[in-house]
Formats: C-alpha cells, sequence, structure tokens
C-alpha cells in the first residue's frame, strides 16, 4: 500500500488519501456483486463477510464498508483483511463516521472518507496526525514502535 | 518494574492532547454527549450520580511509591481527599470535574500513568496475578505477558469498537489469585518441553450471565501469543452480537456457537494472522523481561520473626505470605477495616503504604481484585516495624480471607447502575462479625457483594455472594452460595427469594452457624457447601 | 409533582430545576408539570446541563422528596459518608434518604 499522502476533500464532504479521482461507479451490494461478473465497486455492510470478495479484488477499484453507527466496529476488521488480502483500490469508510474515529480507520486500511455529517479537513488532518508512533503492526505500513525498538 | 521509554511516553502525552481538545470540542458545544460519551469513557470517565468519576489504569496492578503518591496528589487536590481501589486491580475518583480531567491526566503523565481504555467497548486494563515475581509457586512471571498485552491493546485500531468491553487476565502459577477464568480471556503461563506460552481461556465472565472460559487451546508458544489473541478478538469483533447489549460479551458468542466451533474459527483466523508478522521478535520479549528481574535480595540470615507482641502475630499469620526468597514475605495490606467501606484509601494512607513501598519492598506496590494493596518484597526482619506503621493508620486489620475481607463494588451510594447500595451492607456484616476470633474460627469466607446485576462486586464467584436489586422501588438482597474465583472456579447458586438489608446479614450469620455445625476437620465454607450441598443452609434460613 | 434533574456539564454537580436556572439544592426544585421535556431540551442543547430527566416526586413540608432512592441519595450525598453529603452538620440527614 502506498505511504500516506496529503489528505484531500471534494465538495461531497467526501475525505481522501489517494491521488486518482473517486471512482465513480454506484456500489453494489456484495450479493449482487458476487451475482455479476463486470462490477467494480462493492458496497460492504457491516454484517458482511469481507472474505468473500478475496478472489475478485484483481477488478475492484472501490470498496465501500458501511457504518451504520460509530460504534459498530465490524467495518474495521473488514478493511484489514481486504487489505491483508493484497487488496489496493480505494477503500471507503461511509456512514455514522465521526471525526475521533478517522485515526483507527486509517490505521486498518480505510484511504477515504465519506462521513454522513460533513467533517472539516483541517480537524480531520490534525485527529489524524495526533500520534506519531504506535505500538501494533496494522494496515497501514506504519512501522510498530517494536520495531523501531529494536531496528 | 516496567519503565516507560520515549515512545510510551509519548504516547500517554499524546493522548493527554487528544483527550484536551475533546474535552474542549464538549465544552464548546462541537460535539453532544452522545458523541462524547464514548471518548470520555475509552479515558475512563463516567458521569456518576453525584459527579464524574475517573478511573485510573493501574497495569496488572502494579506501581511504585511515585505513582502511589500520585494518587494521592490527584486526590487531595482534585477529589475529597480519598480514593476507592476496584476489583480490576485500578482507582477511582469520585468527585472529579470533567474540566480539570485533562489537567489530571497531565499530571498522571508525569508519572507514567494513564486512565487509557479504562472503560468503554475496547481492550480494557489487563489484569494479573498481584503476587507476580514474588510467588514461590510462580512458572513464569505473568507481568512480562501482561505489559506485551498492554502495549499491543493500547490504541488497537481494529478493536476500539467492540460488541462490548474485553477483559483480559494473566497469571504464571497454578493457584488462582486473579479470577483468571472469569475474564473474556483468561492466560495461564505455562512450561512445555522447556517452551513457554500461554493456556488459553475464552468467554469467561460475570455478570447477567456468568460463565467460566472453556479452554481454547492448551498452549500457544509465548512468540504467537499476540498473533492468537489478535485472531480471537477478531473473530470476536466480527461475529459477536450487536443487536442486544445483553448478549454482546464474547462468553455469549462462544456459548452459543460451542467452543469448538469458536475454537476452529480462531485456528482458521490464526493462520491468515500469523503470516503478518504481529509479534515483536525476541529482543522485545527481553527488553521487557529485564525490567521485572528480581530486585537486589540480600541473604537470609537465619533470623526468626519475633512473633512476642500477639497483635502482631495474628496479622503475620493471617496477612502475610511465604516468598520465592529465603527471609521475605509478601505483605498484605487489607482495606477492609471494621465499619469501613471496602476499598477506599484516604489520601494520608495512600502516602503512607507508598512510603512503605518505597522503603521496605523495593519500591513495589500491588493492588488486588480482592480490593487490598500488596507490598511483594518485605525482608522478615522489617515486618514488625512495617505493620506497626499499617496499624497506626489503620491499615492493619488482620483478617485477610476472613468473612470481613469483603469486596464490595460502590453500589447505589456512588454508581448510576447500581440497584442498591452495596457498602452498607458491607459495613454491617463486618459489624456483625466483629470478633476477631470468631472469624478466624470461620477461616477462609469470600463474601462478595455486588449492587447490580453487572455483578462489578464478583458476587458470583463468592463462597457468600450477595447480589442487591431494586424490588418495587426498595433494596432487595439476593443470596448465593458456592462460588469460587480461584483454580477450584465455580459459580454460586442462589438459595432462595431475597431479604432486605437486616434479613440478608441474619441470612448471612445462619449459613456461617450452619458451616461452624457441618464442617469436618480441615473443611473451608467452600469445602463443606460443596460436600454437603445447599440444603442444609436452605433449611436454616427459610426453614 | 415533577421535577427536572441533571448533572452540570463542566463540574458534573447535581442540579435540579428552580423555575429559573439550576440549583445544587433539591429544595429548590420546582414541579415542571409538562414542561420538562421541552426545558430539558432547550437547557441541554444551550449546556447548561448534562444528561437532564424527569422525575417523579412528592411535595413534603420539607420540600420535594424524589420518588426514588436513586434520586434521593443524588440530592443528598453518599449515605455512607455523611461527612461529604450537602447536610454533613446533619446527624439524620440520611434517612430522608431511606
Amino acid at each position: 500500500m502506498d505511504k500516506p499522502m496529503s489528505l484531500s476533500a471534494n465538495a461531497d464532504g467526501l475525505l481522501r488519501y489517494r491521488d486518482d479521482a473517486p471512482h465513480e461507479e454506484p456500489a453494489v451490494t456484495l450479493d449482487a456483486f458476487l451475482g455479476q461478473t463486470n462490477a467494480t465497486a462493492v458496497r460492504i455492510e457491516a454484517g458482511d463477510d469481507a472474505r468473500a470478495l478475496i478472489p475478485h479484488l484483481g477488478q475492484i477499484a472501490l470498496v465501500e464498508i458501511s457504518f451504520p453507527s460509530f460504534r459498530d466496529g465490524r467495518g474495521y476488521s473488514a478493511a484489514r483483511i481486504l487489505r491483508e488480502a493484497g487488496y489496493d483500490g480505494e477503500l471507503r469508510a461511509q456512514g455514522d463516521v465521526l471525526v475521533d474515529q478517522l485515526l483507527p480507520m486509517r490505521r486498518c486500511g480505510f484511504d477515504s472518507f465519506a462521513p454522513e455529517s460533513e467533517i472539516d479537513a483541517a480537524t480531520a488532518e490534525a485527529s489524524l496526525s495526533r500520534y506519531e508512533n504506535f505500538y501494533q503492526k496494522a494496515a497501514d505500513g506504519v512501522v510498530p514502535i517494536w520495531k523501531k525498538r529494536h531496528g | 518494574m516496567y519503565k516507560y521509554d520515549t515512545y510510551d511516553q509519548q504516547m500517554v502525552d499524546n493522548r493527554v492532547e487528544e483527550f484536551r481538545d475533546q474535552v474542549k470540542r464538549r465544552l464548546a458545544g462541537q460535539i453532544t454527549e452522545d458523541q462524547f460519551k464514548p471518548l470520555r469513557l475509552m479515558n475512563g470517565l463516567y458521569l456518576q450520580l453525584h459527579a464524574y468519576m475517573l478511573r485510573v489504569a493501574i497495569p496488572y496492578g502494579t506501581l511504585d511509591s511515585r505513582q502511589m503518591r500520585m494518587l494521592a496528589h490527584i486526590a487531595r487536590k482534585y477529589d475529597r481527599d480519598y480514593g476507592h481501589f476496584t476489583t480490576r486491580q485500578n482507582i477511582q475518583f469520585n468527585w472529579i470535574k470533567l474540566e480539570d480531567t485533562p489537567d489530571i491526566l497531565a499530571e498522571l503523565a508525569t508519572v507514567e500513568m494513564h486512565a487509557i481504555q479504562t472503560s468503554g467497548n475496547c481492550i480494557r486494563n489487563i489484569s494479573a496475578d498481584q503476587y507476580a515475581g514474588a510467588a514461590a509457586d510462580e512458572v513464569a512471571d505473568p507481568r512480562i505477558w501482561a505489559e506485551l498485552l498492554r502495549q499491543w491493546s493500547s490504541f488497537h485500531p481494529e478493536f476500539t469498537y467492540l460488541p462490548r468491553k474485553f477483559k483480559i487476565c494473566v497469571i504464571g502459577a497454578d493457584e488462582d489469585r486473579a479470577a483468571m477464568r472469569l475474564h473474556d480471556i483468561g492466560i495461564q503461563m505455562v512450561m512445555r518441553d522447556g517452551v513457554l506460552g500461554g493456556r488459553i481461556h475464552v468467554g469467561g465472565g460475570m455478570g447477567r450471565t456468568p460463565m467460566i472460559a472453556p479452554e481454547i487451546r492448551d498452549f500457544v508458544p509465548a512468540d504467537d501469543l499476540l498473533s492468537y489473541l489478535e485472531a480471537c478478538l477478531r473473530v470476536y469483533n466480527r461475529y459477536g452480537r450487536r443487536d442486544n447489549i445483553y448478549k454482546a460479551r464474547i462468553k455469549i458468542l462462544v456459548h452459543e456457537i460451542g467452543a469448538d466451533e469458536y475454537r476452529r474459527q480462531v485456528e482458521e483466523e490464526f493462520i491468515a494472522v500469523k503470516a503478518l508478522g504481529l509479534d515483536p521478535p525476541q529482543a522485545e520479549f527481553e527488553r521487557i523481561t529485564q525490567m521485572f528481574a528480581d530486585p537486589a535480595f540480600v541473604a537470609d540470615d537465619g533470623t526468626a520473626v519475633d512473633r512476642s507482641d500477639p497483635d502482631f502475630a495474628l496479622w503475620l499469620d493471617q496477612n502475610v505470605k511465604p516468598h520465592k526468597q529465603p527471609g521475605y514475605a509478601i505483605v498484605n495490606i487489607s482495606l477492609k477495616p471494621q465499619g469501613g467501606i471496602p476499598g477506599d484509601a484516604t489520601s494520608a494512607q495512600i502516602d503512607l503504604m507508598a512510603d512503605l513501598g518505597e522503603r521496605y519492598s523495593f519500591d513495589e506496590l500491588r493492588v488486588t481484585h480482592a480490593q487490598n494493596i500488596v507490598l511483594p518484597h518485605v525482608r522478615q526482619a522489617d515486618l514488625y516495624t512495617v505493620w506497626q506503621q499499617l496499624d497506626a493508620a489503620g491499615l492493619a486489620p488482620a483478617n485477610l480471607d476472613l468473612i470481613s475481607d469483603i469486596i464490595a463494588c460502590p453500589g447505589l451510594d456512588y454508581c448510576s447502575l447500581a440497584n442498591a447500595r452495596s457498602i452498607p451492607l458491607a459495613q454491617k456484616i463486618t459489624e456483625r462479625f466483629a470478633d476477631p476470633a470468631r472469624q478466624r474460627d470461620i477461616g477462609e469466607l469470600k463474601l462478595k457483594i455486588s449492587g447490580c446485576i453487572n455483578a462489578c462486586g464478583h458476587h458470583h464467584a463468592g463462597h457468600i455472594g450477595i447480589l442487591g436489586v431494586d424490588k418495587k422501588g426498595t433494596e432487595n438482597f439476593q443470596l448465593s452460595l458456592g462460588g469460587s474465583g480461584a483454580e477450584d472456579v465455580s459459580l454460586g447458586k442462589i438459595t432462595g427469594p431475597g431479604f432486605d438489608e437486616d434479613g440478608v446479614v441474619d441470612a448471612v450469620e445462619r449459613v456461617t452457624e450452619t458451616y461452624l455445625g457441618l464442617r469436618e476437620e480441615g473443611e473451608r465454607f467452600l469445602d463443606t457447601y460443596r460436600r454437603v450441598g445447599m440444603a442444609p443452609f436452605k433449611e436454616a434460613i427459610y426453614g | 409533582m415533577k421535577l427536572l434533574t441533571g448533572n452540570d456539564l463542566p463540574s458534573g454537580d447535581v442540579v435540579w430545576w428552580t423555575g429559573q436556572g439550576w440549583s445544587r439544592h433539591v429544595e429548590d426544585a420546582v414541579d415542571v408539570g409538562d414542561q420538562g421535556e421541552a426545558i430539558l431540551r432547550a437547557e441541554e442543547g444551550a449546556r447548561r446541563v448534562n444528561v437532564p430527566y424527569v422525575i417523579d416526586a412528592t411535595l413534603t413540608p420539607e420540600g420535594p422528596r424524589p420518588a426514588h432512592i436513586k434520586d434521593r441519595i443524588r440530592a443528598l450525598g453518599p449515605t455512607v459518608r455523611p461527612d461529604l453529603t450537602l447536610k454533613p452538620a446533619d446527624p439524620n440527614a440520611g434517612s430522608w434518604v431511606i
């Protein structure tokens, strides 16, 4: 996965850590995707099994993962599973995405955020850059503290 | 003891600033209480009956004198001159102002302390055996692995919004002093063929549906421990119930799909996770291990402890436990004086315990899940001096594990979740059993009181357990017998209809009288109960 | 009667609606009738109170008495620490709660 670049915000309130243009094709449901062959954008609901996408990652340009409530953390696991399987397309968190959730989302591999209530890009940037180091290896390519300690 | 390096320190400093910003946004109205609540909870800040309550983490119950003194300072400066040690080896301050919390956290950070993840639906403070590094029966020091887990679980990005809270406990001996199998994950460090690893139990807990954690893996090599736990948590995060808060703990998932199916899913996940290289290298284990090396014990000069002071001798027999090092002992400081509030200590008492820890216990103290304090490494030659100073400060009740060594949650006197008051009941029971000789005659009897179904007072694990409920607007108490949080773990059974406050004190007395009449040589209350069953006790209570 | 109660946002202190504002003393609380929800929304929105709620109470010669023990404990303080309650000098204050 690419190293973090700067956060950009577009007119729809979409926040992105990607240099390419946002994918335009509407995302289809997981069931619809698995039933057809040519879709390139998929929407994962909180209860869906993200692993079902793994055989098809090569054709997907956008995975949108739904957060029906910020308290529902299933999307974090879905994101990591996809990144761990090698997915490098756009991974978008959509729904009840609040500024204080951006950092763990980013660490789990999300590089795009579509919050229901707009998040100011500067506040988001501040929240995302507050911590310099992390204990765990995750899906954001950050070198964990234990590795920095021991080289 | 573990000492922060610049990375650890930077992490808590960053957290202080993050929370300062969150509090500022809340006070300015930029976020609602609904949005702020999970943020403040993840920093241990509750809104209780009278004020905000701040729960400060004491990782695996271990702290040094500088940290202990800071707790006294917080109590004095920001609270009302006392703190409450909890059943999860933490401390709570009951009268905190929201506007002060960023400054409190900043002060805590100066002594390597914090309130990170002491609440919220995340991995909570890791608990461990309070005798770690001192116990004669220890196979491996659980603090090393608890510290590794502390780092792994701090701000874990995937497991910050779990279905429900998540509690992990590590022990390193066969004797279980930490209620290990009543945790979401309970780990016993063991040696197998010269290799260190963990026996993993998943799905225990108390609350409204108490469960004893089944063993999920009999051995995970220490090198793979984090990967394996990552797999355990991922299965839970994906499939734990989110439709009903009362069924959201991992124990319900494990129970509903069965331990075998849960194990199968974890093993499958573990294969995927193991390939990711999440486990730190050996050098990191060694770095942490070095910090828990034995202190510089001096050789035993063989002098026997002078038992000529009879009050001291009673305390010595009850509260002092054998140490692995000849010439040393483990001192238990009981925070359970007659008529007192279990687990409460004044700032002056906290300072005194810090002084004693610094001077007589290699600068180390421990907090126990039974809400007492431990000085883990005291020279036998110093025991009398230590006792005299404790006694002068009201800190030497000689009642460890006796009926007056009661675990009690704060209950309805403080807690917004409670249905009944736990503390006045604990006080009445200690008054009823005020005679120390009578307590010693009854022997080991773990009495635990919870003021609501959430079971913070561990009533399910009490030899005698009491649960406070709300019966049409009045306090009512259910009695249960036969629980244990030790290696002979079991869940108590309810005796029958509940009682009012005085009624349950009477019932407890009838239970103890019945036991004294039925016990055979060497039997504890729990042993007699297990031998004779509920019937004679029920007859004595209700007959 | 119906009372409106909550906690002060910055300090966390227990507060009661007096008709004009918020007091630390339940004696100052007034009957909000069916206006509780409306006052609650306005006051919470203005951040003059945190997590407010309406409770039942009875009017006694000593003043309003909340119907539930939890709110009586909130009104006075912890029954196990009379020194920390709002009436530390009154040895019988605790009996009002029970």
